[in-house]
């Protein structure tokens, strides 16, 4: 066990280091000389060059990879260009956002999800069964950035119940001493704080986990189905507990694997999505700070934003690998 | 048979109604110069916000109603389609040669070939699409060149997977075995014999991938980042709508009505067209 883990982690370092290779490399050969966007018109060559020293730019381009590498490591992702502030710090303010939107958008299509595949399998064979069906293939085939815009004119505009721009009502007094405000608001007992920001939170959560709802009911309704012919449900029938329970109490815990390690792939992509449904929401997180960096070129703030991505996608691959060998006996054992 | 054969009619229906829906859409784009009731960049501010015909205070002429600039929506959208189909076809042509040749090339001859060819198609997918395209558009430029190449540079791999093990099936096959006693050479028997065999498989990816590609490209515009001229794009119609929805509505509703039907209809297209051409199901 001991041992997996670290060769777990030790293959994540491996990833980590290739995934900045290939950001540096793509960077670097984007074409535009990163050092005459900084300058203003005018500058002259002596300028240009007292510049280039100073970024390291006049080394070879190996000691430029191993100079800006040992930067991240100590936490110097550079200035951005556009917004003229350490890169680090801007992605750190907005990154609590993006994940807060992320776990709610991954618990709503869980719960959705699961209590689809639950009375599916419950229902097997009935028209319940293939009217869910015909939901999660529907569901499937319109991509996020739909489910946000259809989100926005039923829930924002038709009836006007949710928020449909930010994070937060720009009215309100904010309390706050991080960037959780959702997790802040409930440690403060600040319930209508809270009340207001899921309010903000729920639509595009939604539009994001529609899709994943609709992969987990599809893969977990299946196993569902599968587990619930063993021999040891049959024993549970015979114990007499009822459908429901024997699909709670014993099909479920066996079932769940395959769509566990599912979950943490398409909890990625998830991520992934956030990108442009914070812009469709207009909610400042990480993803809609990268289309600003990506509009402006802000190469410094891109690549701090990429390798934050990575690190958070290389982390999220972790979590489930180890809890998917905690959760499996024969891996738990062996 | 006759059973068979009746299950498999539904989907001619489907076929040509999602055929019908793109015939139309695509000559809305070719003949959009001559269609188009108005310039679509005309603005008119003593015409903004017009609702569509059926909504009182709409104004003859201007069908779908205007924009907050008072241009018209309608002659927008048929220009918008234009450059949606452009997307369309070359993004998804380029994906479709690319991913096919590849994975032709390593189902049918497997080997060394196979492994490195499937070995970059993981590293390829390993990379979230999302980030994959922020790298490319921030290396590239914003434009609609740009993504053009985006979209066949990280979809490629879709054809690639899918014809690889179709191409793997295949080469086991009799035929091509006979085919190599007749003494036709490996890329003449690749070529001639397998590649029909797989091309149902393709042509159905192909009409997906123009989906995908539309979505893509909806959601470029959508966030300034395809084309560079004021050309109007589905993508862009839907951001103004965005920002006006609660005066215009009209102007969210007719991109995305378009969006959705194309998308659907492609995707439809690719199934009809699979069980068309599969000889089995023929």
């Amino acid at each position: 066990m001991m041992q997996r883990i670290v060769i777990r982690l030790l293959t994540m370092l491996v990833t980590l280091f290739g995934v900045a290779v290939v950001v540096f490399i793509v960077i670097r050969i984007a074409p535009g000389d990163p050092i005459a966007m900084m300058l203003p018109p005018g500058a002259t060559d002596a300028d240009i060059d007292r510049l280039r020293a100073l970024y390291g730019l006049d080394k070879s381009l190996f000691e430029q990879f191993f100079i800006w590498f040992w930067g991240i490591l100590q936490g110097d992702f550079g200035t951005s260009i556009s917004l003229r502030q350490d890169v680090l710090g801007l992605v750190l303010e907005r990154l609590p956002a993006t994940l807060e939107l992320s776990i709610l958008a991954l618990f709503i299509a869980v719960l959705f999800g699961g209590f689809l595949a639950i009375v599916g399998a419950r229902e097997r064979g009935t028209a319940i069964e293939s009217g869910i069906d015909v939901i999660n293939g529907a569901a499937l085939s319109i991509p996020d950035f739909l489910w946000g815009l259809v989100l926005i004119l039923f829930f924002g505009v038709l009836i006007p119940i949710f928020g449909i721009t930010g994070r937060v009502s720009p009215r309100l007094d904010l309390p706050f001493d991080t960037q959780f405000y959702l997790f802040e608001s409930i440690l403060r007992l600040r319930f209508d704080l809270t009340k207001d920001l899921l309010s903000h939170l729920f639509m595009p959560a939604l539009a994001l986990a529609l899709p994943l709802a609709a992969i987990i009911a599809q893969l977990l309704k299946q196993s569902l189905k599968e587990v619930l012919e063993l021999d040891y449900i049959v024993l549970a029938r015979v114990k007499g507990f009822s459908e429901t329970q024997v699909i709670l109490r014993e099909a479920l815990k066996n079932a769940a694997l395959p769509t566990l390690t599912l979950i943490g792939v398409q909890f990625t992509f998830l991520i992934g999505g956030t990108v442009i449904i914070e812009r469709l929401f207009s909610y400042e997180g990480l993803g809609n700070l990268a289309i600003d960096a990506v509009i402006n070129r802000d190469l410094p703030l891109i690549q701090g934003i990429v390798l934050v991505f990575a690190m958070l996608f290389v982390l999220i691959n972790l979590a489930v690998d180890l809890s998917y060998a905690l959760l499996n006996p024969r891996l738990r054992h062996g | 048979m006759a059973d068979i054969r009746r299950r498999y009619k539904k989907p001619n229906l489907r076929l040509w109604l999602a055929g019908g829906w793109i015939a139309l859409a695509l000559a809305a784009a070719l003949l959009a110069p001559w269609i188009a009731p108005h310039d679509p960049l005309t603005q008119d501010l003593l015409y903004g916000r017009l609702p569509p015909f059926w909504i009182e205070g709409a104004e003859p002429g201007f069908w779908l109603g205007t924009d907050s600039l008072g241009r018209d929506l309608l002659s927008r959208l048929i220009h918008g389609a234009r450059i949606a189909f452009m997307v369309a076809f070359a993004a998804a042509i380029a994906a479709c040669l690319v991913g096919s040749t590849l994975g032709l090339v390593a189902g049918y001859f497997g080997g060394w070939a196979d492994r490195i060819i499937s070995r970059i198609v993981d590293i390829w997918m390993s990379f979230p699409p999302v980030l994959f395209a922020i790298l490319l558009i921030a290396v590239l430029g914003t434009g609609l060149h740009s993504v053009i190449i985006a979209i066949a540079v990280i979809d490629w791999t879709r054809f690639c997977r899918v014809i690889r093990a179709e191409a793997m099936v295949q080469a086991r096959m009799d035929y091509v075995e006979s085919a190599h006693i007749a003494g036709f050479g490996r890329v003449k028997t690749m070529i001639d014999e397998v590649l029909p065999n797989v091309l149902p498989s393709i042509i159905a990816l192909l009409s997906l991938e123009m989906g995908i590609a539309i979505i893509v490209e909806a959601i470029l515009s959508f966030v300034n980042l395809s084309v560079a001229t004021d050309d109007p794009t589905w993508g862009g119609i839907i951001a103004e709508g965005r920002l006006s929805i609660h005066q215009a509505w009209w102007v969210l509703v007719f991109p995305l009505v378009a969006l959705f039907l194309t998308v659907l209809s492609f995707s439809q297209l690719g199934e009809g067209l699979k069980q068309r051409f599969d000889p089995v199901l023929r």
